[in-house]
């Protein structure tokens, strides 16, 4: 197997703005982030709302230029890319976000939109060939090309997603980062675009970069998973190791979260707190959620070890370790 | 009279007078599309219990907000109008009441708490402003009681630095922080009844399962009924005592959760539990429901899921009954009901 997207050592530090610039408190949105995407692969980064995951996303496809780090196309750094340099290797790594509408031209036909990369990656082909292009994609993607010259609103939810996937493959990239691809869908759409996005994947041959807060999705599409937790990985792995024998107390409490499957699972109702914040300053950046914390987590500098996760007191030890 | 004793006292007659229902009877809602009127809503009855939770399910464009919305009355400021049926709060029905009632009824009542958190909440004002008005609004209390309430109903949602967070902009919340506020705001009054459209879609999964939590400790501690609008049938296993699915305007199974889960007897209950990525095995195609919901206007004649429905036959084009099969209070919209 070979690596197409690699990144290693990212930080980014967002300055105190707005309300948080009287208290002057920098927002580390990325700490340390390294990742590895294999070729035909889907890596998942997986974690809750404000835990970095968009900022790695902005990183990796070079929308956002990281403090510090490296980023790897194969074999070739490009940091640094900047120019035509760096938009011929836009072509190879395209994104598709989370709410397919704000991310269409209202004013623009369907057809107009999809064929926008073909613009600029293979100026040269004519009006006829990008129709063709843009027909035979929308195809793909499971859309009637009778309506490539309607408007984004004539469209539901789920098939804007389809448009929003049609243009990113329509330049036929190697890679696709996708941002909360179907957060925004219902369950019965959802399941459509995983399966287009499974059969794609398995067609071209793609790596994805998927980003998601939903563990039971992760599952269901991911080879490998990294945990994010206050811009840190705090777990990563296989997927069937990761779900099967988890270790970071986090990521166990993400998998409690999961929806139950059936009414006879519901557990007796007893979290009332309101522990959506409460990120840790110093220290192992959970110790303030964490069940299992202990005095010595207040000094834990949370980093991944070579087992993949970054944590003091890890769950399900095993006696042959 | 302190503040605690008046709304307790207040909650004690209103419990006191009748065991108080809230039920949609056979509800039909017409909406205006290109200037035509169209049935959007088609025959829903529901029943809703003090201490229950109902699941109302079903794919985007269903019918359930304007269901939901209707139980306020509150469709009727985008061109909803009612052709039958009836909403009955105490046996009293919406639809004769004056202005002042239903004012009273609207979040006295029955409250309601909606899914996006931001547009419910007021960007310019702060959070305390904000409950303290709907507090009263509704209860007859002095500003400085009505400032206590709201640091109470803060407290009981699970919110910590109450005083603090008073003073505090929608802004500057995350978002479950928000949806408890606006839980908060819901239960000002005391209601009987909250109507939760979609509560926890735009949640984190480990948010919405605090939310989740709230709801339903809130929920029981009060004896509230709940009306959970919903395309997940995962919250419905989290959450509801009875459930109804629906599906373009029409309710097509109703009944107890359990039951439900056990014995989906309508083929498109079937089909929304088996799309969850939770119920299959990881890897290879999740099962899908081909097609889409027809919109108002284009329902077919008969069943309305037939060209969807894999055991659509002859016997299906004619209108189908909401109970063509049952079995006890568990009854199903499909002349094969019993195939399983
Ligand atoms: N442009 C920005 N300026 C300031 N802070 C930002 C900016 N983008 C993101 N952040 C902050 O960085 C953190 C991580 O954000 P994000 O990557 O969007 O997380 P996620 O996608 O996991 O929700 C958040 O606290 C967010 O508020
Ligand atoms: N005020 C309205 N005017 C016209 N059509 C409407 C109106 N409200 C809803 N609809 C249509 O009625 C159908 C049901 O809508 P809704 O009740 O919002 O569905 P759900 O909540 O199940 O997603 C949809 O096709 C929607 O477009
Ligand atoms: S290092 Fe300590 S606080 Fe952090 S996750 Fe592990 S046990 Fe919990
Ligand atoms: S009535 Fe016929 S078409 Fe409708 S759900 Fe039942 S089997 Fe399917
Ligand atoms: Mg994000
Ligand atoms: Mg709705």
């Amino acid at each position: 197997m070979s690596s197409v997207l690699r990144a290693t050592g990212l930080n980014k530090t967002f300055a105190a703005g707005g309300m948080f610039r009287a208290i002057g408190a920098d927002k580390k949105a990325v700490v340390d982030l390294s990742f590895d995407l294999q070729a035909g692969q889907t890596l998942a980064i997986v974690g809750e709302s404000g835990s970095g995951k968009s900022t790695v996303a902005r990183m990796a496809m070079q929308l956002l230029a990281a403090d510090s780090g490296e980023i790897f196309w194969g074999d070739e750094e490009v940091t640094h890319l900047s120019g035509s340099a760096l938009r011929s290797r836009r072509r190879h790594i395209q994104m598709v976000f989370q709410d397919p509408f704000a991310s269409l031209n209202p004013r623009m036909k369907i057809w107009e939109s999809v064929a926008e990369g073909l613009k600029v990656h293979q100026p040269s082909l004519s009006r006829g060939q990008r129709r063709d292009a843009v027909a035979a994609v929308l195809n793909q993607c499971g859309l009637d090309e009778g309506g490539m010259d309607r408007y984004p609103h004539q469209f539901s939810g789920g098939q804007r997603q389809r448009i929003g996937i049609a243009r990113a493959l329509i330049v036929e990239p190697k890679v696709l980062v996708l941002d909360e691809p179907v957060s925004a869908l219902d369950v019965s759409v959802q399941a459509q675009i995983l399966n287009l996005l499974n059969d794609i994947q398995k067609d071209r041959g793609l790596s994805y970069l998927f980003i998601s807060h939903d563990l039971s999705v992760v599952r269901h599409i991911a080879d490998h998973v990294a945990v994010m937790f206050a811009g840190h990985v705090v777990e990563q792995g296989a997927v069937a190791d990761v779900f099967g024998n988890c270790r970071h107390p986090y990521t166990d409490a993400l998998l409690k979260a999961r929806p139950i499957a059936h009414p006879d699972e519901r557990s007796p109702v007893d979290t009332l707190a309101a522990t959506d914040e409460g990120v840790a300053e110093s220290g192992c950046p959970f110790r303030n959620r964490c069940t299992v914390a202990q005095s010595d987590c207040a000094g834990f500098d949370a980093r991944l070890n070579a087992q993949g996760f970054a944590c003091l007191h890890p769950l399900n030890i095993t006696t042959d370790e | 009279m302190n503040e605690r004793c008046s709304i307790l006292l207040e909650r004690g007659r209103r419990i006191g007078h009748t065991a108080a229902m809230l039920e949609v009877r056979n509800l039909s809602l017409s909406v205006s599309i290109q200037g035509n009127r169209v049935e959007a809503v088609s025959g829903v009855s529901l029943q809703l219990e003090p201490g229950r939770v109902l699941g109302l399910v079903g794919e985007s464009g269903c019918g359930k907000s304007l269901t939901a919305q209707a139980i306020l009355r509150l469709g009727e400021f985008q061109g909803v109008e009612k052709s039958s049926g009836d909403i009955l709060l105490d046996g009293e029905s919406l639809f004769e009441m004056s202005d002042e009632q239903l004012r009273r009824t609207r979040g006295g009542h029955v409250a309601m708490v909606f899914q996006e958190p931001m547009t419910a909440l007021n960007p310019v004002f702060s959070i305390g402003s904000q409950i303290i008005e709907v507090i009263r609004l509704h209860l007859d209390l002095s500003k400085q009681q009505a400032r206590q309430r709201a640091i109470d109903l803060l407290n009981d949602v699970g919110m910590q630095n109450t005083e603090q967070l008073l003073k505090q902009y929608p802004d500057s919340l995350s978002g479950g922080m928000r949806q408890r506020v606006l839980i908060a705001m819901a239960m000002a009054a005391d209601p009987d009844y909250i109507i939760a459209d979609e509560p926890t879609t735009a949640l984190d999964v480990s948010v919405q399962k605090r939310i989740i939590a709230l709801l339903l400790n809130l929920q029981k501690k009060r004896g509230l009924g709940l009306l959970l609008v919903t395309h997940d049938f995962g919250l419905v296993a989290e959450m509801c005592d009875d459930v109804a699915v629906m599906y373009a305007g029409q309710i097509v199974e109703s009944g107890p959760v359990k039951e439900i889960f056990d014995h989906p007897s309508h083929p498109y209950t079937r089909a929304l539990m088996g799309c969850r990525p939770e119920v299959s095995q990881s890897g290879g195609s999740l099962p899908v429901i081909g097609g889409q919901v027809p919109p108002p206007g284009r329902w077919p004649t008969g069943c309305h899921f037939a060209p969807r429905c894999a055991l659509a036959d002859a016997s299906c084009a004619a209108p189908v009954a909401t109970d063509a099969w049952h079995e006890g209070r568990h009854t199903a919209r499909c002349v094969h009901g019993e195939a399983r």
